[in-house]
C-alpha cells in the first residue's frame, strides 16, 4: 500500500494520578496509520489501548505527544473522528434513524438529506423496517450496527471503533465483523480499531499493532496480506492460522506479564 | 440473555412458581394481590371495631367513618377545605420544581455548580420542615404564603439534590459519543443531558409531591383556618376520632391520585425509557 499516512501519532505518554502513585496508561506510542488503511491496535486489558484511542479521538488529552490528522494536530473531539464505543451510547429517546441523523443535523444539513442519508446506512447495517425503532427494541448486535451507521453516516475521515463487539456473544461477534469489513470495502475509510480479540485483529485489519501490558508500548507489528474481500472462510486458511499463532504468542506473553503484575500490587 | 419464559398450563401451577425471585407474576394475580392487601386492611379494621374489641373512640367502625365522610363534605364543606390543600401543596410543589429541577441540573452538570451549592443543600436538607413554621409565622403571617413556604421548604432541598443525582447519572459514554459527532458544549447539554435526565426529573417529581402532601398536615395543623390538616385538628378537639381517620383517609387516597398520574405522564411522555 502506498498510501499517504492519514493519522499521525507521535510519542504519545499518558499518565494518571492514582491515590498517590503515578500510573502511566501509555508510553511513548508512535504510529503511522495511512489513508484507508485498517489498522488494529491488539492488547491484554489493562494496556492502556483504549486510553490511546481516547486521545486520538480526543477525549483525553495526553501527557506528552501529539495526534495530527492529514498533518493538523488534534486539540479536541470533532466530527472528523467518528468513534465507536464498547457500551451501547445510542440516544434511548430517538428512533434509529434520529439516531443516525444525530451528526447531520448537528451539521445543519436539510431536512430530506438527513433522511436520505440515514436510510442509505440504515440500508447498509440490515436495519430497513427499524427506522422507527427505539433502541430498547433492538438486540445488542443491532444497537451497534446503528452506532456504526451513525458514526459513518456523519462521513468523519477516520472511524476509531473501540473493541465495539466485546459484549456481543461469538455468533452475533462473527457476524458483526464480516459485516464491518463489508461496509469498509465499500467505503474504504481510515480505521483505527482497538480489540483483545486476536482472530478479530486478524480477520479485519491491514496491519496489527500489538501492545504491551502497562505501561502501553508498541511491541510488534503483523501484516495481514490476506486477499480482500474478506470472507469468514479466511478464518481456516494456512496464512490466518500462520498469523493467528503468531500475534497468540506475543499477546500470551503481555497476558501473562500483566497477571504477574497484578499480583505485585 | 434471558430467555422467553415458557407459558405453563394453567392446571400445572402452583405456589412455588411465583415464588421465583424477580420473575413476573401474571397481571391478574398482580392486581389481584393489591386490591388483596387493601381488603385484608378493611377486614382487619371491621373484625376488631364491629366486635367492638377496640373502644370506638380510638378506633370508630368503617361504616362510621364513612358517615363522618359524608357529613364532612355536605354538612361541614369538605370540598373547599380539600381544594385549599390541594392549592397549598402544589403551589409549594411547583414554586420547588421551578426553581430546584434546573438548579440540579447545573448541579449533576457542572462541577463547579457541585462545589458551590451541594454543601449548602446537604445542610439545609437536614433541618425538619416543622421546625421552620414558628420562623415562617413570624416571618410570613398565618395565611397561605406560611403554608406555601412550608411545603417549599420541605420539597425544594431534597429535589434540588435529586434531580443532580439524575444529571450526574447520565452516562459518560453517551456525551462523548455527541462530542464525536460534532456537538459542541451547549449542543451537549440541550441535547443530550437534558433528554436523557426527563425520565428521572419526571419520577422525582413524582416522589417528591408525595412528601409535599405529608408536610401539608403538619403545615395546617398550626395555625390554620382551613384545610384537610385544619378539620383533623379541630375534630380531635371535638374527639370526633371517625372525622380524623376520614382526613388522614383522604390525603392517602389525593396522594395515590397524584402518584398515579404522574405515572401515567411517564408511559405517555418517555414510552422509549427501557
Amino acid at each position: 500500500m502506498d498510501e499517504p499516512v492519514k493519522l499521525r501519532i507521535q510519542r504519545i505518554s499518558k499518565a494518571y494520578r492514582g491515590d498517590g502513585h503515578e500510573v502511566v496508561a501509555v508510553d511513548g506510542i508512535d504510529l503511522e496509520i495511512r489513508n484507508r488503511e485498517f489498522a488494529t491496535i491488539l492488547g491484554p486489558s489493562g494496556c492502556g489501548k483504549s486510553t490511546l484511542l481516547r486521545i486520538v479521538a480526543g477525549l483525553a488529552k495526553p501527557t506528552q505527544g501529539s495526534v495530527r490528522l492529514d498533518g493538523r494536530t488534534i486539540t479536541g473531539p470533532g466530527r472528523d473522528r467518528g468513534m465507536v464505543f464498547q457500551s451501547y451510547t445510542l440516544f434511548p429517546w430517538l428512533t434509529v434513524q434520529q439516531n443516525i441523523q444525530f451528526g447531520l443535523q448537528l451539521a445543519g444539513l436539510p431536512k430530506a438529506d438527513q433522511a436520505a442519508i440515514a436510510q442509505e446506512f440504515v440500508n447498509k447495517v440490515g436495519l430497513r423496517g427499524f427506522e422507527r425503532a427505539y433502541p430498547k427494541a433492538l438486540s445488542g448486535g443491532m444497537k451497534q450496527r446503528v452506532a456504526i451507521a451513525r458514526a459513518l453516516a456523519n462521513n468523519p475521515d477516520v472511524l476509531l471503533l473501540d473493541e465495539p463487539f466485546g459484549a456481543l456473544d461469538a455468533q452475533t461477534r462473527a457476524l458483526m465483523q464480516e459485516l464491518l469489513t463489508q461496509v469498509w470495502e465499500e467505503f474504504h475509510k481510515t480505521i483505527l480499531f482497538v480489540t483483545h480479540d486476536v482472530e478479530e485483529a486478524i480477520f479485519l485489519s491491514d496491519r496489527v499493532f500489538v501492545m504491551t501490558a502497562r505501561p502501553g508500548r508498541i511491541k510488534a507489528e503483523i501484516d495481514v496480506p490476506l486477499e480482500r474481500p474478506r470472507s469468514y472462510e479466511v478464518k481456516t486458511t494456512e496464512t490466518f492460522l500462520h498469523l493467528k499463532k503468531q500475534a497468540l504468542d506475543l499477546i500470551r506473553e503481555e497476558a501473562i506479564k500483566a497477571t504477574r503484575y497484578k499480583d505485585h500490587e | 440473555m434471558s430467555e422467553q419464559e415458557q407459558k405453563p398450563d394453567r392446571a400445572s401451577w402452583n405456589v412455588g412458581d411465583f415464588l421465583n425471585p424477580r420473575e413476573p407474576i401474571p397481571a391478574g394475580l398482580y392486581i389481584g394481590l393489591g386490591v388483596g392487601s387493601f381488603a385484608v386492611l378493611l377486614a382487619l379494621w371491621a373484625a376488631v371495631t364491629y366486635t367492638r374489641l377496640i373502644d370506638p373512640l380510638f378506633l370508630p367502625t368503617p361504616g362510621r367513618v364513612l358517615q363522618a365522610g359524608l357529613d364532612l363534605f355536605f354538612e361541614f364543606d369538605f370540598t373547599t377545605d380539600i381544594l385549599n390543600s390541594t392549592y397549598r401543596v402544589m403551589v409549594g410543589f411547583l414554586i420547588a420544581a421551578i426553581l430546584g429541577v434546573p438548579l440540579g441540573l447545573l448541579m449533576g452538570t457542572f462541577k463547579a455548580a457541585e462545589a458551590l451549592i451541594e454543601p449548602l443543600m446537604g445542610f439545609i436538607r437536614y433541618m425538619p420542615a416543622s421546625a421552620f413554621i414558628p420562623l415562617f409565622i413570624l416571618w410570613l403571617g398565618i395565611g397561605d404564603v406560611e403554608k406555601v413556604a412550608i411545603i417549599f421548604v420541605g420539597s425544594f432541598f431534597q429535589l434540588v439534590l435529586m434531580v443532580a443525582v439524575v444529571a450526574k447519572n447520565v452516562h459518560k459514554d453517551m456525551l462523548e459519543t455527541a462530542y464525536t459527532l460534532g456537538a459542541r458544549r451547549v449542543q451537549v447539554i440541550r441535547k443530550v443531558l437534558l433528554p436523557a435526565s426527563l425520565p428521572g426529573i419526571l419520577e422525582t417529581l413524582r416522589i417528591i409531591v408525595g412528601w409535599a402532601w405529608t408536610y401539608i398536615v403538619v403545615a395546617e395543623l398550626v395555625a390554620s383556618s382551613s384545610g384537610i390538616g385544619y378539620m383533623i385538628i379541630s375534630a380531635q378537639r371535638m374527639l370526633r376520632t371517625a372525622s380524623i381517620i376520614f382526613g388522614i383517609l383522604t390525603i392517602g387516597m389525593l396522594g395515590l391520585i397524584t402518584d398515579y398520574g404522574f405515572k401515567w405522564l411517564h408511559r405517555k411522555l418517555f414510552p422509549w425509557v427501557e
